[in-house]
């Protein structure tokens, strides 16, 4: 008599496609990929600024091409949400204790947020842009 | 009480007489303020005996009941009609593998509940007559929303990683263990180390969050999980950066 | 079998346990010491065991994981004397009047001594007992309590105390565990309990278990009733295998009803609710269990011991009843109702002392008890009776002893009080494995292989007898139908001569019809409607010991109420009732009288004025 239980495989490249808190995942996880890539590209920026007037200037002219400016938008739109996913997250990995309770998550979560800002706009200040 | 015709398609798999699971649909009258297990029950009573599952308190406390309700890990005993259109559609458990229609195997679970031992490891030893520990209720608000896992497993059909990864000691089993870590009157964490912060413990675990967002006692796995990891990469500079603090 | 040197060596190590005898017939498990039911009593006795004695092979047993076992579903708490204001003699004597001096005073004794360093030691487990603000354990008022006594972790004391012995029990490696075996017969030899059978339900395979002590700690039998606090899981198998092995079944006239249960799903809202400051109102509003014995009125929202909402459950639900019939009570699509009001003791405190309570009323039943009253009414939740033993936790086989709901010592005698249930499976839990460890020191004797063989295949020519039956005459769930509705209908809160003879006569037809019940599901894994089967034919044993024992008890007396003999009659029925089993015939009912050591019987007095 065979009494072997049933195992329901996990599709492995696709599992994520199985449920929508799965795809929030999945989008948050790479969102990393866009990220990194506006790293590479800063990069390349400070290479060209070492290399000279001349490169530095035909770097920022490409950046003014209308597909780095899609690119930009796509990369800003990434970064808001891996950053707003992750900020939401935060109160569970570092909770708060204050005497017999919690501080409340959204205070946690409206710290991180007040800190963006102002570090925002300190490196605006910085920038030039006020 | 208004009645109404309920539609249940079950998951049906018995290992002597099936290959595979396949669904049967069962349809009958129930009162609306009838839970999915209170119709399993009906069904069981009155269409076909021979459905098996597993149940016993109905109060969302004994942990038996865990399906997959319409594609959710839920607490059968606590999944209102209700809250329910059209078919209902019954799997047994996620991830664990099928013993007999929506009874799954859970020795996985049980074998690594032991593994991470679940259990207070005292300093030093206490006789009865010394009385009770002192612990305040701000110590004991510190672990207490880590006692309250029922064992239910609905995290490990939520969560993914253990889906791919079954070696994942995996969201319960990991939390019980920091519920220990976090009881002032505990001293056994050192242990407990060797089997959560490594690589089947909590470093499995990419923080999807879908354990947390099930879990019917609100236990707050994912938060656990990811509290283990932060205090374990602490362990790791104090080890590496700081020997003078090592203990 | 091995020895260490720190374990106590029993006499009679060194028995040769094999069996080839029985193995031929089945597989067999062998162990010192087998206990059946994992719930808070078999824990507490396996962790005993183990840590007495490392070197015993321990076989825990159960029907269930030991997690869903239902001492899970406790909510109030666990009664132990630990404050400055209390005493021995307070929880003792209030225990004994809540029993309606049914309850042996010697027992009693021995369980309001042990209370404490039971309720210490769980704590040392890491159990997470709610606490005062300088740390020490808090403890709770409770029905029929005259001090707070109740220490609890919020309203998920059974909860915490099953969790905790569970994961206290995974740290001793001999304690084996065999979850999901449902056990079928005990094996008797030579008038000593030598194990049992029991079907492993993932293979459907049935097993022996022969072991040298046995201990059931399997719970109550609840299901016996359609309206009931308990899970599916408290059929009273562990009481029917010891009365069909010729273990008397006592008291089992005294069931207790609960005076708040949801009304429609009977989900206990547990009595700290009314601990914690809440009323009891009928539909006028009024507190109505002052014009029954337990007033004058109390403060609203500041609990008085021992009055009024924190009378003993028998007498509330009692006056629930006598209410009713006055029509004071509200009409809901579920029946008749009173109003449990806690709207006075706030959200913080309902949120932080009784969420549970208010997750199941909002729920199941859609009342926030912070905005408007609970309806309630009661509803079957405990029983004081079960397997005769003494106050070592032994029945009166030989190598059986017993534990917890299942057995009664007693110290619940004709009502128990809230709280010292779960005490109670802690104490005798405990000693029950004590007792075990004795009984083996004593007892070298193994067991007539050919008679042990003989009983093994007695049991699996049964099951297998069960299997082959066809034709569709009766069915589980009807037969199931009728004795739940025969109980409730005549063995309730009150009871008549008339109508428990008539539930006599009734389960008698039904254990008769029983014999002829077909299984629908003649596979081998994980097979539930065998179980149910198996299970409804341990109701029926245990429904006719209630219902034979109520009829025998010409009397009133805690939870037992006849209408046809209002009073208490202590020159006739100060005694224990023990059902005996007798096969196809009703059960003999035989009485033995109660141990009174200093507390002569006296009257119940619950009127918060005379104290």
């Amino acid at each position: 008599m065979t009494v072997k239980p049933y195992v329901r495989a996990v599709p492995r490249y696709t599992w994520f496609l199985a449920h929508s808190r799965y795809l929030r995942y999945i989008t948050r996880e790479v969102t990393c990929v866009f990220i990194g890539a506006y790293a590479f590209l800063m990069l390349v920026g400070l290479k060209r600024l070492a290399e000279g007037r001349e490169a530095w200037e035909a770097f920022v002219q490409a950046l003014a091409s209308p597909a780095s400016l899609v690119f930009h938008v796509a990369v800003l739109a990434f970064a808001l949400y891996h950053t707003t996913s992750w900020f939401n997250v935060t109160p569970k990995a570092m909770p708060i204790q204050l005497g017999d309770g919690f501080v409340p998550g959204r205070v946690i979560v409206g710290a991180h947020y007040a800190i963006w800002i102002v570090l925002s706009l300190a490196v605006l200040i910085l920038a030039g842009v006020f | 009480m208004s009645q109404r015709l309920v539609e249940l398609e079950v998951l049906r798999f018995n290992p002597e007489t099936d290959a595979e699971p396949t669904f049967q649909r069962y349809a009958v009258e129930c009162p609306e303020e009838w839970v999915v297990l209170d119709a399993l029950n009906h069904i069981k009573e009155t269409v076909d005996p021979t459905l098996s599952y597993r149940w016993s308190c109905h109060m969302a406390v004994c942990g038996s009941c865990g399906m997959m309700i319409n594609g959710e890990p839920k607490l059968s005993c606590k999944s209102f009609l209700r809250d329910y259109e059209g078919v209902i559609r019954v799997e047994p458990l996620a991830h664990f593998p099928i013993q007999r229609d929506l009874v799954t195997v859970i020795d996985d679970f049980v074998t690594k509940l032991k593994r991470v031992k679940p259990y207070l490891v005292a300093g030093e030893a206490r006789p009865v007559e010394a009385g009770e520990y002192r612990q305040t209720p701000a110590q004991l608000k510190t672990y207490k929303q880590y006692t309250l896992c029922i064992n239910c497993m609905l995290c490990y059909a939520a969560c993914p990683e253990y889906g791919l990864e079954p070696k994942f000691i995996g969201p319960a089993a990991i939390s019980l263990a920091h519920r220990y870590n976090l009881d002032s009157r505990d001293a056994g964490r050192e242990a407990r180390q060797q089997e959560i912060a490594a690589t089947e413990g909590v470093w499995e675990c990419s923080f999807v969050g879908a354990c947390s967002e099930v879990c019917p006692e609100h236990v707050d796995p994912a938060g656990a999980l990811q509290q283990v990891k932060i205090k374990s990469t602490l362990d790791w500079f104090r080890e590496h950066l700081m020997p003078w603090r090592r203990t | 079998m091995n020895s260490s040197p720190n374990r106590r060596t029993p006499t009679g190590s060194g028995v040769n346990y094999r069996n080839a005898e029985v193995e031929r017939i089945l597989e067999t498990l062998h162990a010192d010491v087998a206990i059946l039911g994992a719930g808070g009593a078999g824990l507490r006795a396996a962790i005993a065991l183990a840590q007495e004695s490392p070197a015993l092979r321990i076989a825990l047993v159960s029907k269930v994981y030991p997690m869903r076992s239902h001492t899970c579903a406790a909510e109030g708490g666990a009664a132990g004397v630990i404050k400055g204001d209390d005493s021995l003699e307070h929880h003792f004597n209030d225990t004994v009047g809540g029993g309606d001096w049914l309850c042996d005073q010697d027992a009693v004794d021995y369980l309001v001594r042990e209370a404490p360093r039971e309720l210490i030691q769980l704590e040392h487990w890491g159990c997470p007992w709610s606490r005062e603000p300088d740390g020490s354990v808090a403890v709770r008022p409770f029905g029929g309590m005259k001090k707070q006594r109740t220490w609890f972790a919020a309203d998920k004391s059974g909860f915490h105390i099953l969790h905790t012995l569970f994961q206290t029990s995974l740290q001793f490696p001999s304690i084996e565990r065999y979850d999901e075996y449902y056990a079928t017969d005990l094996i008797v030899d030579d008038g000593r309990c030598r194990g049992f059978t029991a079907i492993e339900m993932r293979s459907g395979q049935m097993k022996c278990f022969l072991a040298r002590a046995v201990i059931i700690a399997s719970g109550g039998a609840g299901r016996m009733f359609p309206f009931t606090t308990n899970g599916a899981i408290k059929t009273g198998d562990g009481m029917a295998l010891a009365y069909r092995a010729g273990v008397p079944l006592k008291d089992m006239e005294f069931v207790q009803y609960h005076p708040t249960g949801l009304p429609n799903t009977g989900t206990l809202l547990t009595e700290a609710c009314r601990g914690e400051g809440g009323v009891l109102l009928n539909r006028h509003g009024r507190r109505f269990l002052q014009d029954y014995g337990m007033g004058p009125e109390t403060p609203l929202g500041k609990a008085v011991l021992k009055t009024m909402e924190l009378g003993p459950r028998d007498r509330v639900s009692q006056a629930f009843w006598h209410d009713q019939r006055k029509g004071n009570m509200v009409g809901t699509q579920w029946g008749d109702c009173m109003l449990l009001d806690m709207r006075h003791l706030g959200e913080k405190k309902i949120d932080e002392r009784l969420p549970l309570v208010r997750d199941m009323a909002i729920s199941y039943l859609g009342v926030d008890p912070v905005t408007d009253p609970v309806p309630v009414r009661p509803v079957v939740h405990y029983m004081m009776g079960g397997i005769d033993t003494d106050i070592r936790a032994a029945t009166p086989l030989p190598g059986l002893f017993a534990a917890g709901e299942c057995a009664c010592v007693s110290i619940n005698g004709a009502n128990r009080l809230g709280s010292n249930s779960l005490t109670e499976l802690l104490v005798f839990g405990r000693r029950a494995a004590l007792s075990a460890l004795e009984f083996l020191d004593s007892s070298p004797a193994a067991g007539n292989a050919g008679v042990l063989a003989a009983r093994a295949g007695e049991a699996q020519a049964r099951l297998r007898e069960l299997f082959g039956r066809s034709g569709e005459t009766e069915t589980v769930a009807g037969l199931r139908r009728e004795l739940t509705t025969t109980m409730e209908e005549h063995a309730g809160i009150y009871r008549s001569g008339e109508g428990l003879a008539e539930a006599c006569a009734t389960l008698a037809d039904l254990r008769r019809r029983y014999r002829s019940v077909t299984l629908h599901d003649k596979t081998n894994v994980y097979n539930t409607d065998l179980l149910q089967a198996l299970e409804l034919g341990c109701m029926l044993d245990c429904a006719e010991a209630v219902t034979a024992s109520a009829l025998a008890r010409r009397e009133s007396r805690g939870a037992h109420q006849r209408l046809d003999f209002t009073e208490r009659d202590d020159a006739n029925f100060l005694r224990h009732s023990l059902a005996c089993y007798r096969g196809d015939e009703a059960p003999a009912i035989d009485y033995r009288d109660v141990v009174i050591t200093r507390s002569p019987p006296g009257v119940r007095d619950y009127s918060g004025e005379q104290k």
